[in-house]
């Protein structure tokens, strides 16, 4: 077990290497650079720029060295905890982030609670109650909800909130506690905010992992040791909940590995779409602006969390399930 | 003495007279087909059994076969304004005027300015129907880009609208976009999944019939390109994409990106079924007689999992759909002048616009049904090709 761990930890940190590489080359991919746009931008307003002020910011902002060493740079910053400078921002990268940070965790943690909440009971009633309508009418919810893109749920929520209510259910709290302090009123107001998000963001999830765990329930309930147990004379709860749903929970688990990176970048596009305070947003900007240590080092900071999230995961499985850890020994 | 095509056959009692001379029973021509018949013939059946999946095949083969004539069929051309019925809300098509049956007809639209609001508020001119033109001339098109014509199925009566989806915000029509969206939103799948298949398929076939080191550098570049967030690598790809790419690049961009994610799953299914087969008596058997690596999975491998390909790259073709659909509605994807389902959607990006406008929000009908109908056949192939199901 130990060699195991050893060598999946000397992989990872291989990976994470060569992810560095490849997020640096994206970023750096359309041409020219923040400053080329800044300074664009600048000019239309009218103030002259002059070439020297232009080679000093350049300086400045180390845009005037070598790629490589504004990779080895960025790198070497990553590696003391440096995550860089937001041009866009005129902050620490670190700030930036930190500043949304709390919301995203609040937001997305909810999601993965409601994700789990609703897909774990009504797997188990599809499985259990296979080809019934119940199980039909809630697959056929599933299929629905797996093709709906989510963002297009977003808006109608929106459409039928304004529509039936009158009222703006966008954000996640009233506008005058946006920068209040946070007290009992404010979380009232962040709780009858987030339901919708959640429920936006949970259903392609939910359906997803109904249908997974349906499946693998379902492989288990028809094998023959649930036959046996049942001829035995098991009580029918006793019989699903001892064996068939213990190895239908891999999912599960395998998804851990996903959820760490999701929680923290929250979804992206129904953030953008519902204008939520979270990272999704702040990606998008970062990535169109071309702000690239913003871009670069989130994109990294979410890299690590999927090698991290993926190795914790395998990790529980192979606790969890003995026949994954004896066939990694074997 | 009825042929059914049911799988597996039903058990048939022959009622003609019992003919003692007869060299073959009446029931074994039933069974015979079905113990005759070819693989792709048995997983069709199997497949026919699917109603669901059936009923969706049949959405798809009409969808696809649209977009061959979707000038044809579109009332206006791509492009056309009519920039008097800007946000006009749908036409209702009637039959039935003063209490007498006249052949289909609209309403001309009118339209009162708020100068309040600055919105229009349309009304019907219920006194004067106009009915539809069908196989008439209308706009200007050039067929593929080819053949000049202006037939179209349906035209828009003289000196009135066929707003039947309602206009845009430069009064285009909704309908013909959607028609003309299907072209970019239905091949873009495709074309994707076609690139995916060809890279999963020779990478992870090189890496499962070879093994060795060809096997461990193709692990690690799989390992590494799953391991990077999705949506994020997908967001940074497509903005990497430069601005002054001609449309048509950037589709290719765009499909390029979605393959290159889409593959490294597919390259570890190829993989791990070529290591089983491998080791299966009957390619030791080539092996031994002399067979050639090149035979051998063309011949004895590949078909033995293609089937399994096949109904994975149509359970992956609908999220190639909305992944455009995303990132276009994002700006991040297709941009106009080329209309995809995704940028006509992104002309509903605020709550301003779908309060006022709900129909612009009409084209998530089409990505929702194609999504459906993909997911529905790719379940209905997958239940259909294995054969220890039932």
């Amino acid at each position: 077990m130990i060699r195991y761990l050893a060598g999946r930890l000397v992989t990872m940190a291989f990976t994470l290497i060569v992810i560095s590489v490849l997020v640096f080359v994206i970023i750096q991919l359309p041409p020219g650079d923040y400053l080329t746009s800044y300074i664009a931008e600048i000019r239309a307003q009218g103030i002259d720029v002059t070439v020297d002020k232009i080679a000093f910011l350049r300086e400045q902002y180390g845009l005037d060295k070598p790629l490589w060493e504004q990779y080895l740079v960025w790198v070497t910053g990553l590696l003391h905890g440096d995550l860089g400078y937001s041009f866009e921002y005129n902050q620490p990268v670190a700030d930036v982030v930190g500043e949304r940070m709390p919301m995203t965790l609040l937001l997305n943690a909810a999601t993965v609670l409601f994700i789990y909440l609703v897909s774990f009971p009504i797997g188990i009633y599809s499985a259990t109650h296979q080809y019934s309508w119940g199980d039909h009418g809630l697959s056929f919810i599933g299929f629905l909800g797996l093709a709906t893109p989510n963002f297009l749920l977003a808006l109608i929520l929106l459409y039928l909130a304004n529509v039936w209510f009158g009222t703006s259910i966008g954000g996640l709290m009233d506008p005058e506690y946006i920068d209040a302090p946070w007290s009992l009123d404010k979380a009232a107001s962040v709780a009858s905010h987030l339901w919708v998000p959640v429920l936006v963001i949970g259903t392609a999830g939910t359906a997803g992992m109904i249908r997974r765990l349906r499946a693998n329930l379902l492989d288990e309930l028809n094998r023959q040791y649930v036959v046996t147990a049942r001829a035995k004379g098991l009580s029918e709860r006793r019989l699903l909940f001892k064996y068939p749903l213990r190895m239908a929970l891999n999912p599960f688990i395998a998804d851990l590995g996903n959820l760490l990176p999701q929680i923290v970048s929250g979804s992206v596009i129904i953030s953008a779409v519902m204008s939520l305070p979270t990272t999704g947003p702040m990606l998008l900007a970062s990535l169109r602006s071309q702000d690239m240590y913003l871009a670069g080092s989130f994109l990294m900071f979410l890299a690590v969390l999927t090698v991290v999230g993926m190795f914790v995961s395998d990790v529980l499985l192979a606790l969890l399930d003995p026949r994954i850890r004896l066939g990694a020994r074997a | 003495m009825s042929l059914t095509r049911s799988f597996p056959p039903e058990h048939f009692v022959s009622t003609d007279p019992f003919d003692p001379d007869a060299t073959v029973a009446a029931g074994s021509i039933v069974s015979e087909r079905y113990a005759k018949a070819s693989q792709a013939k048995l997983i069709w059946w199997r497949f026919l059994r699917h109603k669901v999946a059936v009923v969706s095949l049949v959405f798809l083969a009409l969808a696809y076969l649209s977009i061959l004539f979707v000038e044809f069929l579109a009332p206006y051309a791509q492009s056309t304004r009519n920039t008097d019925f800007i946000f006009a809300p749908p036409q209702q098509v009637h039959f039935v005027h003063d209490g007498a049956f006249v052949a289909p007809f609209v309403y001309p639209l009118d339209y009162q300015l708020d100068l309040d609001t600055l919105q229009r508020t349309y009304s019907e001119d219920t006194s004067r129907p106009l009915p539809l033109r069908f196989f008439c001339s209308g706009d200007a098109y050039a067929f593929w880009g080819l053949v000049e014509a202006e037939t179209h199925l349906v035209c828009p009566p003289e000196g009135g609208t066929l707003f039947l989806l309602g206009s845009d915000r430069l009064g285009r029509d909704m309908l013909s976009r959607i028609l003309y969206g299907a072209r970019i939103s239905l091949t873009i799948g495709l074309v994707g999944v076609t690139l995916s298949f060809i890279l999963g398929i020779t990478i992870g076939g090189l890496a499962g019939y070879f093994g060795g080191w060809v096997d461990s550098v193709v692990q690690r570049v799989t390992e590494i390109l799953r391991s990077i967030p999705e949506l994020p690598l997908w967001l940074a790809l497509s903005a990497a994409l430069p601005v002054t790419w001609s449309p048509l690049l950037v589709y290719f961009g765009i499909t390029l990106i979605l393959a290159l994610l889409d593959w490294p799953g597919l390259a570890r299914a190829v993989r791990s079924k070529l290591f089983a087969l491998r080791e299966e008596d009957f390619v030791t058997a080539a092996e031994m007689l002399g067979a050639s690596p090149r035979r051998i999975i063309a011949r004895h491998l590949l078909p033995n999992f293609m089937s399994h390909l096949i109904a994975s790259a149509s359970l992956s073709i609908p999220t190639m759909i909305l992944a455009e659909t995303a990132l276009s509605f994002l700006g991040l994807g297709l941009r106009p002048p080329i209309t995809s389902w995704g940028v006509l959607l992104s002309e509903a990006q605020n709550i301003e616009a779908v309060a006022l406008y709900p129909w612009l929000l009409l084209p998530m009908v089409p990505v929702v049904l194609t999504v459906l109908a993909f997911s529905f056949v790719g379940d209905g192939l997958r239940d259909a090709i294995d054969p220890y199901q039932h």
